[in-house]
């Protein structure tokens, strides 16, 4: 199913949730609304859904306004942030419930749905709990009854509500592994919404980066990740250095030394001389021998060296904020950084905003 | 090993005197009632107290009580769900102020409850002249019964659910709509079986005060004989008559009825228990 949103507008009372988004979702496609809480993702998922109406503008699967048909209408599995799982039913009867309030006439033979349910039970591997209430079940469990209940409606689009914010860390990688197998499988169009953007980054094909009701930038998770649109997905996508910094005709001064940077939208950056804001990734700030070319001096000021990188904050001369640095453990071992000790540090890549870009 | 101790555990002396408080304050002023009601009913022996509890009077009283309790129930649980699934589940202005109005009929003295509907549906009230115009009779009859003792009892189911439903939240009706589910069927197969335990809560707590209620009642009722006394009333007509073998019978019928409730409840939550825990959880 392709899914497009158009101009969609939502307020509440007098706060605008949504503001003019424009959205377009391919068929197979598995897509995370990615942003902090507030920036009205979760809202957007509910307009797809049918939970929630736009204010303005309209919802297109496949090319049809979807707008005038109802939850219920529109074959959209919804999973719920906290599962919403019937709490008076068994498993089986909450994976049954979406075939047994199908209008007779349509409905199928009880023992079609029995057949139907186990099937999807053992798809999510449950088939041994099927007669246990939601309150017996651990809360990965719970999340696949969640799953089986919405595919049993046979949806043609997966629309999922934080689906994993409230399990903890391993179980959560699992699932997140499983739901990208099924999806896959099942030829499924999926929207996720999370405020993780690590999950966004490993499980979406591509990611909505969103931020006060409006769209920040959409991208496959490489784009977003090493090209950010702007200073906001910078920020919010992985660990970021900001450093003020000043513009000089294009020419970006950093630390008192010209770097090579890349500015934004060179041709919008004011001429002469003004303020800006540098990003720049733990990764790209590299340990060098004194006197190399844009080095500047440091100090180390911390060292977390446990897992696979080492993680450095160093402090340059004459700046109070500490700056983070990450170094392979290879690396880390072979430089042997001390707290206290000297350095020189330069940063192979930078993005430059001027400051008039900031919110 | 001191350490050890819970630090929540108290030493067994308080625990006993706690208790002991406890059962004693219940016994004083719960169980000792009960008993001197079924004991001076049962003074001059069971003969006697059939007699009280068999006269056409009593007869008619006590079938009063069961139809006015048979409209005021169903009545008010019908309302007490709508009304409290208006206010769980949706935003609207004035939302507040339903709950206020409620709430009322708990504030107001059942008296002034009474007296407001002699004001409205009696010879010299709002609407008075006109049902007497069209031979229609509300205050001292039936339907007068029936209205103050829907009023009275308004609050209970209401009251019950509202905080029930609050906690319960909208996301299982959510669920039920994006499952495909109509209105009724997302009311008959996930709301109600979610609040049927509040509900039946609510309802039993309903049906005693529809069954008890004095004060409202005796105000609109007339106390005509008969005709539009119910228990309580005729208790104490009884009582002022100096007939207490009969006033205690009458007595002891209706406190028979409230136990009957409770034991109804405790057997229900006995057999469905396990439901129960899952539904409250």
């Amino acid at each position: 199913m392709v899914i497009e949103v158009r101009n969609v507008d939502k307020n509440f009372d007098t706060f605008k949730a949504l503001n003019n988004l424009n959205l377009k979702i391919e068929r197979g496609e598995l897509v995370a609304l990615l942003g902090p809480s507030g920036s009205g993702k979760t809202t957007l998922l509910r307009i797809i859904s049918g939970l929630e109406f736009a204010s303005a503008g309209s919802i297109f699967f496949d090319g049809q306004d979807a707008g005038t048909r109802h939850v219920g209408e529109r074959r959209v599995g919804f999973v719920f942030q906290h599962y919403a799982l019937f709490r008076h039913m068994t498993v089986f009867e909450n994976v049954a419930f979406g075939l047994r309030v199908v209008p007779r006439a349509r409905r199928l033979s009880n023992t079609d749905i029995k057949k139907r349910v186990l099937s999807l039970l053992s798809l999510v591997q449950l088939d041994r709990l099927s007669e246990r209430y939601p309150t017996q079940l651990s809360g990965g469990q719970r999340q696949r009854v969640a799953l089986a209940r919405a595919l049993a409606i046979e949806p043609l689009v997966l629309l999922l509500d934080e689906p994993f914010g409230a399990l903890d860390a391993k179980v959560r990688k699992e699932l997140r592994r499983w739901l990208r197998r099924l999806h896959d499988e099942m030829g499924l169009t999926s929207i996720f919404v999370t405020h993780d953007q690590e999950e966004a980054l490993e499980l979406a094909d591509r990611v909505v980066v969103m931020n006060k009701g409006k769209i920040e930038q959409i991208g496959t998770p490489e784009e977003v990740y090493d090209q950010p649109a702007t200073p906001f997905v910078y920020e919010f996508l992985g660990n970021v250095n900001r450093i003020d910094c000043t513009i000089n005709d294009g020419k970006v001064h950093l630390w008192g030394v010209q770097v090579i940077a890349e500015t934004q939208d060179g041709g919008k950056c004011p001429s002469g001389t003004v303020p800006g804001f540098a990003y720049i990734r733990p990764h790209d700030i590299d340990f060098v021998e004194k006197g190399t070319e844009h080095a500047v001096p440091a100090i180390v000021r911390h060292v977390a060296a446990a897992g696979p990188t080492a993680r450095i904050e160093i402090q340059i001369e004459g700046i109070p904020n500490f700056i983070e640095a990450d170094l392979s453990r290879k690396r880390y071992l072979e430089l042997g950084y001390k707290i206290g000790q000297n350095v020189f540090v330069s940063a192979r890549a930078a993005r430059v905003f001027p400051a008039s870009a900031a919110e | 090993m001191r350490l050890r101790i819970n630090p929540i555990t108290e030493t067994p002396a308080v625990k006993f005197t706690l208790l002991g408080i406890g059962l004693l304050y219940i016994a004083l002023f719960l169980v000792l009632p009960v008993v001197a009601v079924f004991n001076e009913a049962l003074r001059k022996g069971f003969g006697a107290y059939f007699v009280a509890i068999s006269d056409p009077i009593a007869l008619s009283a006590i079938k009063l009580t069961f139809i006015t309790a048979a409209i005021a129930v169903p009545a008010n649980l019908i309302f007490g769900v709508a009304a409290s699934w208006a206010v769980a589940k949706f935003d609207f202005r004035g939302k507040s102020f339903l709950i206020t109005l409620i709430d009322l009929p708990f504030s107001v003295s059942p008296v002034v409850s009474g007296l407001v509907y002699v004001l409205l549906f009696g010879a010299q009230g709002l609407v008075g002249p006109w049902l007497q115009a069209h031979d229609i009779q509300i205050v001292f009859a039936v339907p007068g019964i029936v209205l103050a003792t829907i009023f009275v009892t308004f609050p209970f189911v209401a009251r019950e659910l509202i905080p029930l439903m609050q906690e319960q939240g909208t996301e299982e009706e959510e669920a039920a709509r994006s499952l495909g589910a109509d209105g009724w069927q997302t009311f008959f197969r996930v709301t109600l079986p979610n609040i049927k335990w509040g509900l039946l809560y609510g309802v039993l707590l309903c049906n005693a005060r529809a069954m008890g209620e004095f004060g409202a009642v005796s105000v609109v009722s007339g106390k005509i004989r008969g005709l539009t006394n119910t228990m309580p009333l005729h208790v104490e007509i009884l009582y002022n008559e100096y007939n207490m073998v009969a006033a205690f019978a009458v007595a002891s019928l209706l406190a028979s009825l409230a136990l009957v409730t409770l034991v109804a409840k405790g057997l229900l939550e006995w057999r469905y228990g396990h439901e129960l825990g899952v539904a409250r959880t």
